[in-house]
């Protein structure tokens, strides 16, 4: 069985995205931050393109031609998405602005209208910011519970006590793929142990839903959030997804235009859903673009993707430990099998910043900083880390000019 | 690697590598100021200790990147021993050289920025020029300045008890 990174064709891939053509201080762009938003490829570009140009106008509005058509792409990105994740119906697919929003959707409409003072909402110490906050400002207005489950000296969930952490939950809001680490979670044994304690979960689907095949089926979870612009789409636009009955039970989120049935004097009734969580004009073209990234992978079919991610992550931190040994720390799961394509690391004595500073000047774009997830930093106790992502246009040439680089950044800054 | 090069001044790498003035000092007579920088985590802690008008010492800690580090030391040496009103002169002028691509794409008076800079001798402080070349650093290298400005506001408003 090969798992080498040639699961890919990825010089094909790399012909489809222009922006790795171009150069940065004079040198072949290495884009290794694929984790906070990845890049576009050129079949994403053309159907954005083609709607601003042939079809554009307000969706679910004008009866004329083109509004037809721009109605029926967006609705048609809504359907790419939805089996694109194993959804039963397109409006299981509820269109936010971001994975963030989608992640609010659930604060501000389920649960307050489902918790009160004392519920329990369980979190883990790999949680984004996205999936802290929210459920911070609920403890503040409603006075909830927040449980965290802690982690293991290698970054995993520590699920010793998982059962007495669930034990009178209301929910788990968990990720499925931490953004620093890259521990993959075991969402599936999450679910049940949940569901056992009478939670609802919401999976933070972010990091997992572009790296690995995700079926929301086979999760069993009650919400799952996530974003087009790391799944290759545009910026602008993410989703929530939750079973048919659950969101037809959920009071609105936002008012507006779309998102009702009718409005009086007196007062309004909401529209069907998804359009119910829709208010006002939506992300038209983003939509379209979003549908077309998700083509875009399922032409190379996520197993695939996975397999490439997890053989390029497996080279990286061999390459990595090979040339620097103990002068670099790698936080996560050791190997690659339990974690997705995102290597966080502490080199030398050198701060992330300058460390990223000093390889961009080789073309080379990694990530420094708290990776929007201060929990985390303070249980590995520093204020920042370098962190290396990939997506399906990288490939082993990458990895080796980030070792390249990173040899360059340690000698400009020895003592 | 010169645009580098001019980010990372040899007399920046050398503070940074062997910062000045770095230590406690007892509070009181001291007063402990910190500042953070929540974009990058860079921390800043100054120990100030201001009698009649002079800073007559001053120490420093913190973590955080080469830039902010470096920037806390060269702060730290230029103040020390010094009349709490060169000090203000110092921050303002520090700033100004800061912020002059900012000014620029305000539109605001350049001959402010001259004013500011006029007559002041930032020595050393003059490498940390090249951080305005990349301006996701400039916050790196101005946190050490708002802590000593907040550390000397502190200082006018509720004098030491020593």
């Amino acid at each position: 069985m090969s798992t080498d990174a040639s699961a890919l064709d990825v010089a094909r891939i790399q012909a489809d995205f222009p922006i790795l053509k171009r150069l940065v201080n004079g040198k072949r762009l290495v884009y290794l931050d694929s984790a906070s938003s990845a890049q576009k490829p050129v079949q994403v570009l053309d159907a954005m393109d083609r709607i601003y140009r042939e079809s554009y106008a307000n969706v679910h509005r004008g009866v004329y031609t083109i509004a037809e058509e721009a109605t029926a792409a967006f609705e048609a990105g809504r359907a790419k998405v939805a089996r694109f994740v194993g959804a039963a119906e397109s409006r299981e697919i509820v269109f936010t602005r971001n994975a963030t929003e989608a992640i609010n959707l659930v604060a501000y409409s389920w649960a307050r209208a489902n918790l009160h003072e004392g519920d329990v909402i369980v979190l883990s110490y790999l949680e984004h910011h996205a999936n802290v906050v929210p459920w911070h400002i609920l403890r503040q207005e409603r006075g909830v519970e927040i449980r965290w489950i802690p982690l293991t000296s290698d970054q995993r969930l520590d699920l010793t006590d998982l059962d007495r952490l669930l034990d009178g939950a209301s929910l788990l809001a968990i990720t499925a793929m931490s953004n620093v680490t890259g521990t993959i979670v075991d969402v599936p044994h999450l679910v049940r142990a949940a569901r056992a304690a009478g939670a609802h979960v919401l999976v933070d689907a972010c990091q997992a839903v572009p790296q690995m095949p995700v079926d929301v089926q086979a999760w069993g979870a009650d919400f799952i959030a996530f974003s087009s612009h790391k799944l290759l789409g545009p910026a602008g636009i993410g989703a929530l997804w939750a079973k048919a009955e659950l969101l037809e039970e959920m009071p609105p989120f936002m008012g507006g235009g779309e998102m009702i049935r009718d409005v009086t004097t007196e007062g309004f009734s909401t529209n069907d859903i998804p359009w119910k969580f829709e208010a006002g004009t939506p992300a038209i073209v983003e939509a379209v673009g979003f549908g077309a990234g998700v083509d875009y992978l399922e032409a190379i079919g996520m197993d695939a993707v996975r397999a490439h991610e997890r053989a390029l992550t497996e080279y990286t931190l061999g390459a990595l430990a090979d040339r620097f040994g103990d002068n670099l720390t790698v936080y996560g799961p050791a190997g690659a099998d339990d974690r997705g394509g995102v290597i966080s690391f502490l080199f030398d004595d050198i701060h992330a910043h300058d460390v990223s500073q000093v390889v961009d000047e080789e073309g080379v774009c990694v990530r420094a900083g708290h990776h929007c997830a201060k929990p985390l930093m303070r249980v590995l106790g520093v204020p920042a880390t370098t962190r290396a992502s990939f997506g399906v246009y990288n490939d082993r040439a990458d990895a080796d000019a980030l070792v390249e680089a990173l040899a360059k950044a340690e000698s400009f800054f020895s003592i | 690697m010169s645009g580098l090069q001019d980010l990372y001044r040899e007399i920046i790498l050398d503070h940074y590598r062997a910062p000045r003035n770095r230590g406690e000092l007892p509070v009181p007579p001291a007063r402990m100021v910190e500042g953070f920088n929540p974009l990058c985590g860079d921390e800043v802690v100054l120990y100030l200790e201001v009698e009649d008008g002079v800073v007559t010492d001053v120490k420093t800690g913190g973590q955080g990147c080469s830039i902010s580090q470096a920037s806390t030391s060269m702060m730290s040496a230029a103040i020390k021993g010094k009349p709490v009103e060169e000090a203000r002169t110092l921050i303002r002028a520090f700033k100004a050289l800061m912020s002059i691509h900012e000014s620029k794409l305000e539109g605001a008076d350049e001959t402010d920025l001259a004013d500011e800079l006029a007559g002041v001798q930032l020595g050393d402080l003059e490498a940390l020029q090249g951080v305005v070349k990349f301006p996701v650093r400039i916050k790196c290298a101005t946190l050490a300045w708002n802590v000593l400005q907040q550390g000397l506001d502190e200082a006018e408003t509720e004098p030491s008890s020593g």
